[in-house]
């Protein structure tokens, strides 16, 4: 904000930025940018991508964090098809209804279920990751400033700390983490997971990947509302034409 | 048939109906007829603007309503629900959460273009008291329904702004416990914000009919901010002003329309999509940006009472505007002095938003007591004595004949106040 002119400040302060104010407190570099298939008004999910990104989650992210939002048949919108769907969701064991004696029952899981969370609930959440919470992950990419660029950066930001740091106990050096110490250990690697599709899975790729997969999860409208934007807009556009030649025609003859 | 209004329309269901309720009559009377300043700028769409933007609101929100659930553990996931499971329901949400901006942008102008033409002098005086109490309404319903998706900021915001209460002296605690149903923002405070936040926008439909009412009295006021002489300095109604209101409405709607379509969160905090959590407070606790000004004049302030009394007054402030202004002159193209205030008024404004969106340290302490001081100092010192000081350039004649007869008057289509690029 500091190099910026006054006019330009109080222009930011009309559009609402309230963003910059907040990374001022930790020493973390700007995002970088990445291209995302989805960026931009034509914008839409690269389904391979998302699909090596679900099993990238599948694999590695959801051993801690849930999904809560999500229902297995909502995978359809990264192109899976009825039957891996079934097969993914019948991999889970869930819940059932009580048997005849009251007592509780499992069942495999349905496309109807809600992604499977692998705790039952927060304490046991924490008891398990050292007193950390891991976030639900539905609607991760719309709940930290940056997006998408911001996971992918967590993602590929871990390092050994500087020299001089103080970390504190269990915590990892994270060169994008607010305040550069985060609770959890860094996630993946490198060949965490083995594509199907035959792409190399490096760490840059598996990080592009599973945040495609969680853009997704947080927007599943995304492509549907770009396409319908498009048409909305050529048309609003279209009526702001017609409107305003009428209105030079009914005002032609006012002096 | 006596006792029965005298209608003349040809359709006989309409003269009919007419001639026993003459709904057809007023609209004809008010919105057909209806004797307009011929001179208006687009600054003159905002007001109709509103009234789009209050119905949009309106609708939007009755089918949000029917899948939202106001209770502390559903509310979030509810919201969700809308997103993802409702019919469209990412539209009509993202319309709803954008329109709120959309809203508080078109009153905001609508707002500027009554200070910059004086159409709060008299006689119109009642008619921009009302349009107060409007934004009023307007910020209270937009306070509760950020609070509904019960997300961190919903939550740590209501605390917060109903906390500002308990500054009132001796009963302001009391206060914060009534208003909270409770001991802290909970569940009872989440049930009655979505009660008021269904109830006050028709609150609102009622006070905006009467502020129309009031301005159908008066009739508008107009850039030159002379009364209109005879029929010669108006048009009627419609075609001439249904037709360019439409215009802005499609600008309007285009503008709307890209944000809910290709950037429905830019205007929102990232914090919201987090689940409200009362043991976790949010780096910096920020409202929505309509309010940032609002916010920097509390912060401003390094006593609570006193933070809260400067931010409500500078609402209030506005309320006896109409007799702080001891200028007879109305619009400001014809006040020399003040057309150039005016827009330190606006930068002050402006600056007062961006100071709300830092937190309270270093140099925005300073710019925000400055810009708060000079916001007061506006209303209450520059402008009853600037009424008094200023020479008001020579006024036209009449609407029709706005150049001055004899000697160096602005020509109206010449002056510099081009006001559509500014704001």
């Amino acid at each position: 904000m500091r190099g910026l002119s006054l006019p330009a400040a109080t222009l930011l302060a009309l559009c609402g930025l309230a963003g910059p104010a907040r990374a001022q407190e930790s020493q973390t570099p700007p995002l970088v940018h990445q291209h995302w298939s989805f960026d931009g008004i034509l914008g839409t999910f690269d389904n391979a991508a998302a699909q090596r990104g679900f099993m990238v989650y599948q694999q590695v992210c959801s051993a801690c964090h849930s999904m809560k939002q999500m229902y297995y048949r909502n995978l359809t919108g990264i192109g899976l098809n009825d039957d891996e769907i079934k097969a993914i969701a019948g991999s889970v064991q869930v819940p059932g209804p009580l048997d005849e004696n009251g007592a509780p029952t499992e069942r495999p899981g349905l496309p109807s279920d809600h992604f499977k969370s692998p705790f039952a609930n927060d304490t046991a959440a924490r008891a398990a990751n050292g007193g950390a919470l891991p976030p639900d992950q539905s609607v991760l990419e719309k709940a930290r400033e940056g997006g998408a660029d911001y996971i992918f950066a967590v993602l590929t930001g871990y390092s050994d700390a500087p020299a001089g740091m103080k970390m504190q106990q269990g915590m990892n050096y994270n060169r994008f983490f607010p305040g550069n110490q985060i609770a959890m250990p860094q996630p993946l690697h490198g060949n965490d997971v083995t594509y199907t599709d035959g792409t190399p899975s490096s760490l840059d790729q598996e990080a592009h990947d599973v945040t495609t997969f969680l853009a997704f999860a947080a927007n599943p409208e995304l492509n549907g509302r770009h396409q319908m934007g498009v048409k909305v807009v050529l048309f609003l556009a279209f009526l702001t034409g017609l409107t305003y030649a009428v209105k030079r025609k009914i005002w032609a003859d006012v002096h | 048939m006596a006792g029965l209004h005298k209608s003349d329309f040809p359709n006989p269901v309409i003269n009919w109906i007419d001639t026993r309720l003459p709904v057809f009559t007023l609209m004809q009377k008010e919105y057909g007829t209806f004797p307009t300043p011929k001179n208006f700028n687009y600054f003159w769409n905002f007001g109709a603007l509103a009234v789009v933007a209050l119905m949009i609101m309106i609708v939007t929100g009755i089918f949000l309503a029917m899948n939202y659930t106001p209770n502390v553990t559903m509310a979030f996931d509810s919201v969700e629900r809308i997103m993802r499971d409702v019919n469209y329901g990412w539209l009509i949400r993202y319309v709803h959460m954008n329109g709120a901006s959309m809203f508080f942008i078109v009153v905001y102008i609508h707002i500027f273009r009554g200070l910059y033409y004086g159409s709060y002098k008299a006689p119109r005086e009642l008619l921009w008291m009302i349009g107060v109490v409007l934004l009023l309404l307007m910020m209270a319903t937009a306070f509760m329904g950020y609070v509904l998706p019960w997300g961190q900021m919903s939550y740590w915001g209501a605390t917060v702004i109903t906390n500002l209460f308990s500054a009132v002296p001796a009963v302001g605690p009391g206060i914060v416990t009534w208003l909270w149903g409770g001991f802290s923002v909970d569940n009872p405070t989440l049930n009655r914000f979505f009660s008021l936040h269904y109830l006050l926008p028709f609150v609102i439909v009622g006070v905006l009919f009467l502020h129309v009412a009031a301005l159908h009295i008066t009739g508008s006021n107009n850039p030159l901010g002379i009364e209109v002489k005879s029929p010669q300095d108006t048009l009627p109604f419609h075609p001439y002003y249904t037709v360019k209101d439409s215009v802005g409405v499609c600008v309007f709607l285009l503008i709307w329309a890209a944000l809910v379509f290709f950037y429905p969160n830019y205007l929102g905090h990232v914090d919201n999509y987090t689940p409200a959590n009362p043991l976790a407070t949010p780096a910096d606790v920020v409202p929505e940006w309509y309010f940032l000004p609002f916010y920097a004049i509390l912060r401003s302030v390094p006593n609570k009472l006193g933070g809260v009394s400067m931010m409500f007054g500078s609402i209030l402030v506005l309320f006896v505007l109409p007799w702080l202004d001891t200028s007879p002159v109305r619009s400001c193209r014809f006040r020399p002095i003040y057309r150039q205030l005016i827009w330190v008024l606006v930068v002050d404004v402006l600056l007062l938003g961006t100071v709300g969106a830092h937190p309270p340290e270093g140099i925005w302490v300073v710019i925000g007591r400055v810009c708060t001081s000079y916001y007061f100092l506006h209303f209450l010192v520059v402008l009853p004595f600037l009424g008094k000081l200023e020479r008001p350039l020579p006024l036209p004649e009449s609407i029709s004949r706005p150049v001055i007869p004899r000697g160096g008057g602005p020509l109206p289509g010449a002056a510099p106040a081009k006001p559509m690029g500014k704001p």
